[in-house]
C-alpha cells in the first residue's frame, strides 16, 4: 500500500537542501492550508451536488441538469453567484460581533478538517490527543452561531440560535461518549494509531455489539450537530425563516453554507476513522491472499468511498424523516441517548477488561 | 526562528484582546474577545508540546464555560444594552487590585529563578493521565477529582431547585 508519507518526506529533504530552515517551515505551512482550504471547497462543491441530485432523486424529481452534462458545472455556478453577491449591511445590529460569527463557525470546522487522516501518510495534524482535539475544537462553532443570532437583533435568529445552542450542547455529550467506547476499545486517542489497529478488523467488527451500538448513537448525534433535518430546528424555515443565519447575505451565508457541509463530511470522516477503519482496506485477520488484494485499492479511495457512503446514510435520514420539535430533540438525547450511551460505555470496558473482543 | 514569531503572534493576541475585554462596553463582545484570549493560550499550550493541556483548554475554558457565559448574557441582556458609568470609588479600588496584583506578579516574575529543566520533555500519555486522575497514590488525584464532583453535583441540583416550576 502506497505511502504518502515518502512524498512529504522527499519534499521535505527537498527544501531543506536548498534553504535555511525558516523558509522550508514558512512554504510547509503556507503550502498545507492552501491545499487544505482547496480541498476543503472542493469537496463542500462536491457534496452540494450531491445533496441536490440525491435529495431530487428522493422526491422523484431530476435535480440540476440544465448546466454541463448531468448538472455537474451546476454548484460551480452557484459558487460565482454566491461569490458575486452584494453583502447587505444591516443597521441597528452589533457590527463587530455579526462580521466575526461566520469566521468563528468556519475557523471551528476548518480546525477540525485539518486533523482527519485522508489516506496513508496523509494526515497534517497527528497529535498524541487526535480524536479529543477534534471534539474540542468543533465545539467552538457553538459560540459563532450563538453570536450569530444574537448580533442579527432579530428574533427569529436569536430563537434559531438558542435552539441550535441548546440541541449542540445537549448532542456532544452524546458523540463525546460514543466516541470514548471507542477509545476504550482502541486503547490509544491518537488517530494514526486508531487507524493502524485496524489492521486486523475494524473496529465495529472488533468491539462487535458495544461498538455497533456507539456506531448508531454516533450517527444520530452527529447528524444533529449539522443541524440538519430531522434536527434542522434551529433553521425551520416554516417558523423562524432561517433561523441564525437569516440576516446573512452573500458569502457571508456562504460561509455558514459551507461550514454545514464540511461538519456533515467531518462528521463522516470521524465516524469512518473510529469505527470503519478509516483509510484501512477491509481485512480479514488469517485470509491473507484477500487482504493482499484489498491492498491494491489506495487508501485514499478506500477512506472516500466509506465517507460516501456514510454521507448518503445522512442525507437518506435528511429526507425521509419529518422534523421533530424541540421538546421530542431534548428527549432523545437526555432521556435514550445518554443512559444507552452510558450503560454501553460500561459493558465495553468489561469487554475490554475481561478481553472478550476480537 | 518560525517559533518565536508564532510566539509573538500569539502573546499579541493574548494582550490586545485581554486589554480589549476589560474596556469593551458591550458584555458580548467582552465574552467573544475573551474567546480569543482562551484560543491563544492554547496555542501556546500546543507550542510547548503540551497537547493534552492545550485540548482541555479549548474544550473545558473555549467551549464550555464561555458558551455558558453567553448563553446567560443572551437570557439576561439585550442588543442595545451597554454598562453604566461607573462609580469612581468602585474604579479607585479595582485601580488600587489592578496595581498590587501587577506588582505581586513583577515581583515573583523577576525574583524566580527559572531551572533549567535537566531531562527530556515527553508528553505524558494517556494512560498516565488517567491514572495520575484515578488513583490514590501520591501525586495522585482521586480525592480533588472527587471533590469537585460533588461540588458540581451540588450546583446541577440547585439549578434545577431555582428552575422548578411550582
Amino acid at each position: 500500500m502506497f505511502d504518502f508519507q515518502i512524498v512529504t518526506n522527499w519534499f521535505d529533504e527537498l527544501l531543506r537542501g536548498c534553504m535555511p530552515e525558516f523558509w522550508v517551515l514558512t512554504i510547509e505551512f503556507v503550502l498545507v492550508g492552501v491545499i487544505l482550504l482547496t480541498l476543503y471547497a472542493l469537496i463542500a462543491l462536491a457534496l452540494i451536488y450531491g445533496e441536490r441530485k440525491i435529495c431530487a432523486f428522493f422526491q422523484c424529481r431530476l435535480g440540476p441538469n440544465r448546466v454541463g452534462t448531468w448538472g455537474v458545472l451546476q454548484p460551480i455556478a452557484d459558487m460565482f453567484k454566491i461569490l458575486l453577491k452584494e453583502i447587505i449591511s444591516i443597521n441597528h445590529i452589533d457590527k463587530v460581533l455579526f462580521y466575526t460569527a461566520p469566521f468563528i463557525v468556519i475557523a471551528s470546522s476548518f480546525l477540525a478538517f485539518g486533523a482527519l487522516p485522508f489516506g496513508k501518510g496523509m494526515q497534517v495534524l497527528d497529535f498524541n490527543i487526535g480524536i479529543f482535539y477534534i471534539l474540542a475544537v468543533s465545539s467552538l462553532g457553538i459560540v459563532g452561531i450563538l453570536m450569530a443570532g444574537w448580533a442579527s437583533n432579530n428574533k427569529f435568529s436569536m430563537i434559531g440560535a438558542m435552539r441550535s445552542g441548546a440541541q449542540l450542547i445537549s448532542y456532544e455529550l452524546s458523540a463525546g461518549i460514543s466516541l470514548l467506547t471507542v477509545v476504550a476499545l482502541a486503547g490509544t486517542m491518537q488517530l494514526c494509531e486508531i487507524v493502524e489497529a485496524q489492521a486486523d478488523g475494524w473496529f465495529i467488527f472488533k468491539g462487535h455489539i458495544p461498538a455497533i451500538i456507539a456506531f448508531i448513537i454516533y450517527l444520530i448525534a452527529g447528524h444533529a450537530e449539522t443541524n440538519r433535518g430531522p434536527f434542522d430546528l434551529p433553521e425551520a424555515e416554516s417558523e423562524l425563516t432561517a433561523g441564525y443565519h437569516t440576516e446573512y447575505s452573500g458569502i457571508q451565508f456562504g460561509f455558514f453554507y459551507l461550514s454545514e457541509y464540511l461538519n456533515m463530511f467531518i462528521i463522516a470522516g470521524i465516524a469512518t476513522t473510529m469505527f470503519l477503519g478509516g483509510w484501512m482496506p477491509f481485512h480479514i485477520s488469517g485470509w491473507d491472499g484477500f487482504n493482499a488484494i484489498m491492498d491494491y485499492i489506495p487508501s485514499v479511495i478506500w477512506f472516500f468511498g466509506k465517507v460516501t457512503l456514510l454521507i448518503f446514510l445522512s442525507l437518506w435520514v435528511r429526507w425521509t424523516f419529518p422534523r421533530l420539535r424541540i421538546d421530542q430533540l431534548l428527549h432523545l438525547e437526555w432521556k435514550y441517548l445518554l443512559p444507552i450511551n452510558m450503560v454501553n460505555l460500561v459493558v465495553m470496558a468489561i469487554i475490554v477488561v475481561y478481553g472478550w473482543h476480537f | 526562528m518560525a517559533e518565536q514569531i508564532i510566539f509573538y503572534i500569539l502573546a499579541a493576541v493574548i494582550v490586545v484582546f485581554s486589554i480589549l475585554s476589560v474596556t469593551s462596553k458591550r458584555i458580548l463582545r467582552s465574552a467573544t474577545y475573551l474567546l480569543f484570549v482562551l484560543i491563544a493560550t492554547a496555542g501556546l499550550y500546543f507550542m510547548l508540546d503540551y497537547e493534552f493541556l492545550a485540548g482541555v483548554q479549548i474544550s473545558v475554558y473555549a467551549g464550555g464555560i464561555l458558551v455558558l457565559f453567553v448563553f446567560s448574557i443572551l437570557l439576561t441582556s439585550h442588543a442595545g444594552d451597554k454598562e453604566k458609568p461607573r462609580h469612581w470609588g468602585r474604579l479607585l479600588a479595582a485601580a488600587l487590585t489592578a496595581v498590587v496584583g501587577f506588582g505581586l506578579c513583577l515581583y515573583i516574575i523577576l525574583n524566580n529563578v527559572f531551572k533549567v529543566a535537566n531531562q527530556i520533555w515527553q508528553e505524558p500519555t494517556m494512560q498516565q493521565v488517567g491514572q495520575t486522575l484515578m488513583g490514590t497514590d501520591k501525586n495522585q488525584y482521586l480525592l480533588p477529582f472527587e471533590a469537585i464532583s460533588i461540588l458540581l453535583l451540588a450546583c446541577i441540583i440547585g439549578g434545577i431547585m431555582i428552575a422548578r416550576k411550582r
